[in-house]
């Protein structure tokens, strides 16, 4: 039996493929484009593509994410909460909060020892605690998505970000450029602002160890030094399987 | 009043100003005040109480260089006052710590108050001061005193920054977005904008953008989402009559339109620039800040 886990997220499309030992047989991941139908065949197609396997040799279909309307052949849908909760603990078993930052939504979920669903909080009114910020602030920094994470890690000194609002954070880092505060800095600045936002998420329910963090901007490595320091706590990011797919897993592991 | 328009680096044209009927040498008091804000500064001088010159300057990188520069380009024009002429300097807004010179500083809530009731009048009783990075609702009394205040400064939703966003995005001046939002209201008025967050705003502009929708359409569900906004605001603090607006949005008829119409009343209208208000206040309060330190009161 194979499942097909489909995440259709705002800016990203995952696949996930597991098998009924519960084996990962394929991935994919493209850009969402503006229709979201094709899209996600797409996305199909390349994971088929990296298992080896057709259309036909899938027994189900399983969508989560903001757009899975978009799936109109899907056995079945899962809200990302769910998704979230389910994928995270499969790659990670001692998880007991779950952060998700995606690139228009932020959740955190609280999941028990056997892995079911206790808690969770959501934001998705503002984009302050989103992917969408580091977006906007690549921007103005002129340094490609990796090197801006990592170069957080390098500044020598704390200068402080009062802009909650991207839009304000935008205008706040030109200003920071004029009066020539290094490239470090400003990123880790930035960094702190984001995860200030979401570790306001994060509290909302109360946070147990382990704390996993999934979603795109789980790979910056500068947001997730900042939220160690942010929740004064450990905090893992996925070490076998990239943090973004994740949901995309726990959307296929629901339909075995 | 003639206004006489000095530049337009900006999006918006600026405005320097004096009153050539007056003569500044006749007056007793000479009191300035100056409303640093975030997106543009205004400083106005006011001749024993009455309003003498003004200039209302895109603010740049630097607080104090942009109040030099909003004092200086009146003293500019008028030709032969100094700032050591001037008796009393207020400054006020987001920037009021940044002017090196400034006698006092004191919050723009107050000035946008006492502004408010030397523009509009006694009679006002409700402000809601638009600016370029807040939104405030501001209760006064008859003597333009605060009573009550409510304000957003966290989220660039509702203020002349995200207004300015949308209108680069959409590749309209931003002195034209608000009347070409109006050629579909009310008839044809779409639903507002589904999301107050700018950045998602955007995502979602563009998504009409793709779906072919013209661009007055888009502006009119844009600015009704900000209206709803504004309205909520003022809703939290209670609308009391008379009413009357502030600020840089208060000359975008797209919002005022619309922010009157949801609140069933009609804003008080004026022959001052009502971007001013701030500055005003700053400069009545400098007037008697310096007639209290001479005794003369």
């Amino acid at each position: 039996m194979i499942v097909a886990g489909i995440d259709v997220g705002s800016k990203f499309t995952k696949v996930v493929l597991v098998n009924e030992n519960r084996e990962i047989i394929g991935t994919s991941n493209i850009r969402t484009g503006i229709d979201h139908q094709k899209t996600v065949e797409e996305a199909l197609n390349e994971a088929f593509k990296s298992a080896g396997i057709s259309k036909d040799d899938v027994d189900k279909f399983v969508a989560t994410g903001f757009g899975k309307i978009s799936v109109p052949f899907a056995d079945s849908e899962l809200t990302q909460v769910v998704a979230a909760g389910k994928g995270a603990y499969f790659v990670w078993p001692t998880v007991r909060t779950v952060i998700e930052v995606g690139a228009e939504e932020s959740r955190a979920v609280r999941v028990d020892e056997s892995g079911n669903i206790k808690d969770f909080a959501l934001a998705d009114k503002c984009a302050a605690g989103t992917g969408s910020f580091v977006d906007a602030m690549v921007r103005y920094l002129e340094v490609p998505l990796d090197e801006f994470g990592r170069m957080a890690l390098e500044a020598k000194e704390e200068v402080p970000m009062n802009a909650q609002c991207v839009i304000f954070a935008e205008s706040e880092v030109v200003s920071l450029l004029h009066s020539n505060v290094p490239k470090p800095e400003i990123s880790r600045a930035i960094h702190g602002a984001i995860a200030d936002r979401v570790a306001s998420i994060a509290r909302r329910i109360a946070i147990e160890d382990d704390i996993l963090v999934i979603g795109g901007l789980a790979n910056d490595i500068g947001f997730i030094d900042a939220l160690k320091r942010e929740l004064g706590a450990e905090v893992y990011v996925p070490d076998k399987f990239a943090p973004e797919l994740v949901p995309a897993l726990g959307a296929a592991l629901s339909g075995l | 009043m003639e206004v006489i328009q000095e530049s337009e680096y900006w999006r918006w044209p600026e405005t320097v100003w004096i009153d050539e009927s007056k003569n500044w040498k006749e007056a007793e008091v000479i009191s300035c005040g100056i409303d640093l804000g975030s997106v543009s500064s205004q400083a106005v001088i006011m001749l024993d109480g009455e309003l003498y010159a003004y200039s209302n300057l895109r603010t740049g990188s630097s607080s104090s260089a942009s109040s030099e520069k909003a004092l200086g380009s009146i003293l500019e024009k008028i030709g032969d006052m100094k700032r050591e002429d001037i008796h009393y300097i207020v400054g006020t807004g987001y920037g009021r710590v940044s002017i090196p010179f400034a006698h006092k500083t004191i919050t723009e809530i107050a000035c946008h108050g006492r502004g408010a009731n030397y523009i509009y009048g006694s009679t006002v009783r409700t402000v809601l001061d638009m600016g370029g990075q807040d939104l405030k609702a501001i209760k006064i009394d008859h003597r333009g005193k605060v009573v009550n205040f409510l304000m957003n400064d966290k989220c660039a939703a509702g203020t002349g920054r995200g207004i300015e966003v949308v209108a680069d995005l959409l590749s309209i001046p931003i002195t034209e977005v608000g009347s070409m939002s109006l050629e579909v209201y009310p008839d044809n008025e779409p639903d507002p904008v589904s999301t107050t967050c700018i950045v998602f705003g955007k995502s979602e502009i563009l998504g009409l953008i793709r779906k072919g929708w013209p661009k007055d359409r888009i502006l009119a569900a844009f600015f009704r989402s900000v209206a709803t906004r504004v309205v909520e605001l003022l809703e939290r603090v209670g609308v009391e009559s008379d009413f009357a607006i502030t600020g840089g949005i208060s000359k975008n008829p797209g919002v005022t339109k619309r922010v009157q119409d949801m609140l069933g009343m009609k804003a008080l209208e004026t022959e001052y620039d009502p971007q001013l208000a701030g500055a005003i206040g700053a400069a009545l309060f400098a007037k008697a800040l310096y007639e209290k330190q001479t005794g003369k009161r």
